[in-house]
């Protein structure tokens, strides 16, 4: 086995342990390339289907490009998909920066889905290393009714044995890609030749690296026009990731705050 | 698309670095990051700079201070991984310290890591938190650690210093069966033998750290070990079920013959599934693979399937070394949840043999273990478990212990009271009229009809007026009612969720025994969880039916023939199903009974109708999966 198969295997059981252990489960699909990959590790688990709902936390305001994705691969990969609209901005904490205002509508489309459809297990494809706060996740994440985390005081985790009984009213974050790194899933997306929105491919000198919605992310400079140069380029880069998400430079704190509230 | 490079490329090697507090760790990573080329550039005149600045003189560690500032900020690196590359291979290192660690993250960290890198202060040489830290990672199986006697600077880089040092590390670690594979002398501050060879130390002519890191084999492939696939989960695609796990050890062929445990059924590999990749004949240690077998057997997540020539141990008692993490401490009688590769038992406390002490490694004897303590627990199971020794196979012969939604230890198998042994005079006897000598007289097959639902959904009212349509056509059958085996064979039963497991257990064997006595056993009982059913089928095997007789909690609540309701409501019955415990409908019932859609007459209609078809002669007793 490579370390991709590795990654995979690791990946498809956790995946299986998740689908085993919570009865109302959904997959958070944000369209990136992450949750691509999430989604098709799905499909390696469950032979080729997705026996859960996609939710996709749709503020109105992704690319056009992504739209089109969604429509596309709904139909062709059979996804029961939940697409419900986000609660509007003025719902929104206003003590937090525009961006994450932004950013936070999503927290509140979760909240409303979970309400909605009584999840108790939530699949996000977040990774350890595109974010300092993501760095100290578990695999299975409980949450408080407020989706809460209390990240300073979590459970421990090892010998692929994960907290799957809670008290009634937490639910449970999944993140089954958190071993992954973001030239992991690039060389994976090569590997099985997985659809990718084209945003990510350089146009004109310039790609998107991290997707998000239209006017809080931001375009890199890049010449990277085929998945061979994305991973050439991300093997020599000393820049972070999400350097194009303006929720994550606002403030010092801005990030932790949505997360401790609840953001993926 | 062309299959780049980095595919063939070998996962980064996880290395944990551990030792006491003030020993110098974070200097350790901090050289070692800058001495390979790992920091960003200018990032070491960056941190001088500061330091001239403050007039502070400039340390190491203040690279791991860096990225922790940048972390908590949320700008670039986490201080949880670090990656750094030599000439060799790629390497991460796990839980890097520069922060406050409590001992669950030490493991939670260090769990996932294949090698060790031990530093030890040369001045001070070995605290007690150097010796905990030391017996956990044998405690978690990492078998390859790599010993580095740091601050040789302040002791003048003294050899006899070092090989006083080298010689107490190795004694205790030999003691605890750890052979490091070096123990050298550094100084991290200064450089010294980190990745260059020390100018200071020319006594020295063992391996620097990085070229003892690279000599670190990866954790072998345990494909030539026994099998052992513990089963996760069971699909049902078409008609035909799918037994999904990942493969611990060992190597599963298509055409093997495997065996589950416990339990004992025999099947051969049909096919090894898969989607979107290549046809696969075998399979190998590390793989999550779904598989089909050449004949119907049920089998379930918890079991274990291997080959029958070398199957695991299986025993209701287990011997067990653990780490404790949880703030209340563990006492004789507590009862655990032991979760073993997919298996989940309830466990009781049977003993606390004794607490071991880290330092001299003596055991004394204790009642409780306090947190972030090392003891021998005896663990006592109602059912049996299936397991390794720790010292045979480790990845199946250790257990977490959760109790109240958390995982509180860690521990390994050492030993056991094995079934086997107390089984090990008893013979089944075979009988002397086969089944279908039984069927054709009484021109009915066998099995057990389980009624399962809510208490007042109308199970006794149907299983009786069930029994007397059945008896009047002229067939076996007798009824077995949960409450009155609780007046005989079951009286010495509480209602203790162990108790109550085991009232069904019980129930089952009974039904069993009718069925292979050529009756229709029918079993009316609350049954709530889904896993006492499935035990429940797991004992009775072929013939088994589960039949949901379904009423809402408001129309039970509503007729309330044993006055529970009144009695649960008024909090004088704790647990009480549907009230203050759950019930668990079944997924895939064999026939679901609605007493609210239907009269009685009806309903007893539909399950008469039903045995007749399901236990009609020359058909093989259907049996549904999950």
């Amino acid at each position: 086995m490579n370390h991709l198969d590795h990654l995979e295997s690791q990946s498809v059981y956790i995946l299986r342990e998740a689908y085993n252990r919570f009865e109302r489960l959904g997959m958070l699909w944000s369209l990136g390339k992450d949750s691509n990959v999430m989604l098709w590790l799905a499909r390696k688990a469950f032979l080729g289907r997705v026996p859960f709902p996609v939710v996709h936390l749709d503020t109105g305001k992704e690319f056009p490009e992504t739209y089109a994705f969604r429509e596309r691969y709904v139909q062709e990969w059979g996804l029961d998909l939940i697409g419900d609209a986000c609660p509007p901005i003025e719902l929104v904490d206003a003590s937090l920066p525009p961006a994450s205002r932004f950013a936070a509508r999503k927290s509140l489309g979760l909240k409303q889905a979970l309400a909605r459809y009584r999840f108790d297990g939530i699949i996000a494809g977040i990774r350890r290393d595109e974010q300092a706060t993501r760095a100290k996740e578990r695999v299975f994440s409980p949450r408080g009714e407020d989706g809460a985390w209390d990240f300073k005081d979590q459970p421990p985790e090892f010998w692929d044995q994960y907290n799957v009984d809670f008290p009634p009213g937490t639910h449970v974050r999944i993140h089954p890609l958190l071993h992954w790194t973001e030239v992991d899933i690039w060389r994976y997306i090569a590997r099985e030749e997985i659809p990718v929105v084209p945003l990510y491919f350089a146009r004109n000198g310039k790609r998107f690296r991290s997707l998000g919605e239209e006017g809080i992310t931001f375009p890199i400079d890049s010449e990277a026009d085929t998945i061979d140069a994305i991973i050439a380029e991300l093997e020599n880069t000393r820049t972070a990731e999400r350097a194009g998400r303006a929720m994550d430079h606002e403030a010092e704190d801005a990030f932790e705050r949505l997360r401790t509230a609840g953001y993926m | 698309m062309s299959q780049s490079g980095s595919e063939r490329r070998q996962p980064p090697l996880p290395i944990v670095i551990v030792g006491h507090v003030d020993h110098g760790k974070s200097t350790l990573v901090g050289r070692l990051l800058h001495d390979t080329g790992s920091l960003p550039e200018g990032k070491v005149e960056e941190l001088k700079a500061q330091s001239d600045r403050r007039g502070t003189t400039f340390e190491w560690s203040f690279v791991m201070d860096a990225f922790q500032v940048e972390r908590d900020q949320g700008i670039t690196l986490d201080t949880t991984r670090i990656w750094f590359k030599t000439a060799a291979r790629d390497y991460v290192i796990i839980d890097a310290p520069g922060h406050k660690q409590f001992l669950k993250n030490m493991v939670t960290g260090a769990a996932n890591a294949d090698a060790a890198i031990l530093v030890i202060d040369a001045a001070e040489g070995l605290s007690e938190q150097t010796r905990r830290h030391a017996y956990l990672l044998h405690l978690l199986g990492i078998a390859e650690v790599v010993v580095v006697i740091n601050k040789m600077d302040l002791v003048s880089y003294d050899h006899g210093r070092f090989d006083a040092v080298a010689e107490d590390a190795r004694h205790y670690l030999k003691r605890i069966g750890i052979v490091p594979s070096v123990i050298l002398p550094v100084s991290a501050r200064e450089g010294d033998n980190l990745s260059n060879r020390s100018r200071t130390m020319p006594w020295w002519t063992g391996p620097v750290l990085v070229e003892a890191l690279d000599a670190v084999q990866a954790r072998p492939a345990a494909d030539d070990r026994p099998l052992r696939l513990p089963i996760q989960d069971v699909y049902r695609e078409d008609e035909k079920r799918v037994f999904v796990g990942r493969i611990e050890t060992g190597r599963l062929r298509v055409g093997d013959i495997i065996e589950f445990s416990p339990g004992g059924r025999r099947a051969g590999v049909a096919s090894i599934e898969g989607w979107n990749t290549p046809t696969m004949l075998s399979a190998g240690a590390g793989q999550s693979v779904a598989f089909t077998l050449d004949d119907d057997v049920f089998a379930e997540r918890g079991q274990v399937a291997s080959h029958p020539e070398h199957l695991p141990r299986e025993a209701r008692q287990l011997q067990v070394r653990l780490f404790w993490l949880d703030r209340a401490p563990l006492k004789e009688g507590d009862r655990l949840d032991l979760r073993l590769a997919t298996a989940s038992h309830p466990v009781t406390v049977e003993a606390v043999r004794s607490v071991i002490d880290v330092e001299s490694l003596e055991r004394r004897e204790a009642e409780t273990v306090q947190v972030n303590e090392v003891a021998e627990i005896l663990l006592r199971s109602p059912t049996p478990i299936w397991f390794d020794r720790a010292a045979d196979s480790l990845a199946t012969g250790r257990a977490v212990l959760a109790r109240d939604y958390r995982l509180v230890g860690g521990c390994i198998v050492t030993g056991e009271q094995s079934v086997a042994a107390t089984r090990a005079n008893i013979t089944p006897v075979a009988q002397s009229v086969t089944r279908e000598e039984v069927a054709a007289a009484n021109g009915h097959l066998g099995g057990v009809l389980w009624l399962t639902g809510l208490s007042g959904a109308g199970k006794s009212t149907l299983a009786m007026g069930l029994r007397r349509r059945l008896f009047e056509r002229g067939r076996q059958v007798f009824v077995i009612d949960g409450d009155n085996l609780r007046h005989g064979l079951n009286s010495d039963l509480g209602f203790t969720p162990e108790d109550r497991a085991e009232n069904i257990r019980r129930a089952a064997e009974v039904a069993r025994l009718f069925a292979d006595a050529g009756a229709v056993a029918i079993v009316a009982l609350i049954s709530p969880t889904r896993a006492d059913r499935d035990h429940a089928r797991r004992i009775v095997g072929d013939g088994f039916q589960e039949i949901f007789v379904r009423a809402s909690l408001e129309a039970c609540e509503g007729r309330d023939p044993k006055g529970l309701y009144a009695k649960a409501r008024a909090g004088k019955i704790p647990e009480s199903t549907g009230v203050s415990a759950p019930y668990e409908e079944p997924d895939t019932p064999a026939l679901t009974v609605d007493t609210e859609a239907y009269g009685r007459d009806k309903a007893v209609d539909v399950l008469f109708e039903f045995v007749e078809r399901r236990f009609a002669l020359g058909r093989a007793a259907g049996r549904t999966v999950r």
